[in-house]
């Protein structure tokens, strides 16, 4: 079996965020393999381990250094890379036709993808990936297990949490909670710099951006930032209350 | 035609479907607002529906009992088609997150997700949207003659019913198989006001110390406001509750008037789910902690001494 993970480069969510020239300025941040992404290598190597037999293939859509985060994938134990090397920045839907187009290329029948990416809030690339290749999906799964030809898991639905089972091929999205992402060790990390990364361009999958964006802006609320010391609790919270209710007015 | 898919929940129409229905009619598009509601047993959820919109489209079925990606997007896209809508609503809730990008795809739409704003600038959509973990607000458009739209939660004020009801039709609708089966689920019902409509919101955070001490301290002071109950993953993790009431990134995103902030450090990905709030007041014992940073008021001070001196006084 072939397992795709998809990976996003995106800046560390420990780093502050700045605007310029209309957009996000990454240059001289901290970038990572996003956290969501993680979780999808972290569970392909997992699955493995319990004994499917399976070739994990790291695949990223984006600029030269998205590499780093590729090469992130394979230190933790993906086999192989493929990056479509583009300064694009590409919408889910758009993006979604070029994943489809590679999922088949590659026989995959499993693919992974991060819940919602910390670069661009998205939650569909995992949906229209499925939908394109004609298959099911699960998506925000806390949960999984592989057993023959068929995932067994828990994902959120809108209320609550639902367990399910799906026969694969199929789209599974992750989030936080599914499991607990290893570190690369020393090792392997050394054993990934031999691994391969396939480049491709984007005019071979001929996707072009379906959304424009036409700017960025940080709208920062000023707050009140009234802090009170809470040595003397009780006098705290009467402080504390009075304001809510006359000077803020949110509280009867 | 503006196509608006109606969510409905134990046999009500949803806020969504008023706020999906002001949106709509902020477009001013010819051809009206049409409603779509699918599920099964749906009559009265139609007839609230018929007075939010000029017509309503309604696919009644044991097979629509449950949602499931596949068949929603399948019915919402056979709609759109044969309706020629040029504009396909859907609520920026989980599920219509889930499914909506399939309805895209299936249409050669492009999709705007979760957006805050929608205008129409001579047949083009414009909407804004937050990225970067809800600290920037994007500005995108859409130039293309379908559009799918996901619409967040609490972002447009929710029409007002009108009196005379529009014109009901029932839809044939060609459905898939499901194919990912639900075999289990644990529905996670409060007596609380819902997280994403409340004005205020109490969560807790690692700091209220116990399960106990989160009924304690954040369920007694909400009880006490009439507030709805929120909580950081961490707390939801360890198990102390469902997963339900988690706010940020992974969990819910709230913009109430006031939200109070229990024993919370203040993650970027719990900010992710709450720092549009329009007060925000935090209790922790720590100065440092970043959920100050954001705060409008607040005490550096023990929960367990703090939360519970504040329910006093407001019993007062
Ligand atoms: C991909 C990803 C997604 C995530 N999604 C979410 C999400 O959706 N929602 C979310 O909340 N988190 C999310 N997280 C986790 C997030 O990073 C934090 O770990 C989490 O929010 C911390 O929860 P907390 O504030 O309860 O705990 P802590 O960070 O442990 O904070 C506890 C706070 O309580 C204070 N405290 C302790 N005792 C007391 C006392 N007696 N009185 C007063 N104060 C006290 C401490 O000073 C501390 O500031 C996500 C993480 C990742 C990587
Ligand atoms: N590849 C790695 N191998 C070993 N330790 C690491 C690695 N990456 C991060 N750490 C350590 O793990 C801790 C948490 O890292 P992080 O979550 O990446 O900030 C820090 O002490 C890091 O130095």
């Amino acid at each position: 079996m072939r397992i795709l993970t998809l990976i996003r480069q995106v800046l560390d969510a420990e780093e502050s965020v700045r605007v310029r020239n209309g957009a996000v300025e990454l240059e001289g941040s901290k970038l990572v393999m996003d956290t969501m992404d993680e979780y999808g290598v972290e569970e392909a190597l997992r699955l493995r381990e319990a004994g499917a037999e399976a070739e994990i293939v790291a695949v990223s859509v984006g600029p030269a250094r998205a590499e780093e985060a590729l090469r992130t994938a394979l230190a933790m134990g993906a086999d192989r890379g493929i990056h479509v090397v583009t300064d694009v920045s590409l919408d889910a839907i758009a993006l979604s036709a070029v994943m489809a187009q590679i999922a088949k290329a590659e026989g995959a029948e499993l693919i992974f993808c991060g819940g919602q990416e910390a670069d661009w809030d998205s939650q569909a690339l995992g949906a229209a990936t499925a939908e394109r290749l004609g298959w099911p999906q699960a998506t925000w799964t806390s949960a999984l297990e592989l057993k023959g030809s068929t995932l067994v898991g828990k994902h959120e639905a809108d209320e609550g949490s639902e367990s399910f089972e799906v026969v694969l091929p199929a789209v599974v999205t992750t989030q936080q909670g599914l499991n607990e992402p290893r570190y690369p060790t020393l090792p392997n990390i050394m054993k990934s710099k031999k691994k391969e990364i396939r480049k491709e361009t984007l005019e071979a999958y001929g996707a072009a951006p379906k959304v424009k964006v036409n700017g960025v802006e940080i709208q920062v609320k000023e707050r009140l930032k009234k802090i009170l010391d809470g040595k003397d609790a009780a006098g705290a919270a009467a402080q504390l209350v009075k304001m809510l209710r006359e000077d803020a007015g949110v509280i009867a | 035609m503006i196509l608006i898919v109606a969510e409905h929940a134990n046999g009500k129409l949803s806020k969504s479907a008023y706020e999906l229905a002001s949106a709509a009619r902020g477009l001013k598009r010819e051809g009206g607002v049409t409603a779509l509601v699918l599920g099964s047993g749906v009559a009265s959820v139609a007839a609230s529906a018929a007075l939010i919109a000029d017509q309503v489209l309604v696919g009644d079925s044991a097979e629509l009992a449950q949602y499931d990606a596949e068949v929603w997007s399948a019915a919402v896209a056979q709609i759109a088609a044969e309706g020629e809508a040029e504009v396909v609503l859907i609520a920026g809730s989980r599920s219509g997150r889930e499914y909506s990008p399939r309805v895209a795809v299936k249409l050669d739409a492009p999709l705007l997700e979760d957006v805050m704003s929608l205008k129409d600038e001579g047949g083009v959509l414009h909407a804004e949207h937050y990225t970067f973990l809800t600290r920037v607000t994007e500005r995108v458009e859409a130039k293309a003659p379908v559009v799918v739209v996901t619409v967040k939660a609490g972002a447009f004020a929710p029409a007002v019913p009108g009196t005379t009801a529009a014109e009901q039709f029932d839809v044939d609708l060609e459905l898939p198989k499901r194919r990912l089966v639900v075999t289990g689920s644990t529905k996670e019902k409060t007596g609380r006001i819902a997280l994403i409509e409340a004005d205020i919101v109490v969560s807790g955070g690692r700091g209220v110390g116990t399960p106990e001490g989160f009924v304690q301290l954040v369920e007694g002071l909400a009880d006490q406001l009439g507030a709805a109950v929120g909580a950081t993953r961490a707390v939801v993790d360890a198990g102390w509750r469902p997963y339900s009431e988690q706010v940020g990134q992974t969990g819910k995103t709230v913009q109430p008037k006031a939200y109070i902030a229990v024993g919370i450090s203040g993650a970027v990905q719990h900010l992710s789910g709450m720092n549009k709030s329009k007060c925000i007041v935090a209790i922790n014992k720590d100065g440092d902690a970043p959920i100050f940073k954001i705060a409008d008021y607040g005490i550096v001070g023990d929960v367990k001494e703090i939360v519970p001196a504040m329910i006093q006084e407001l019993r007062k």
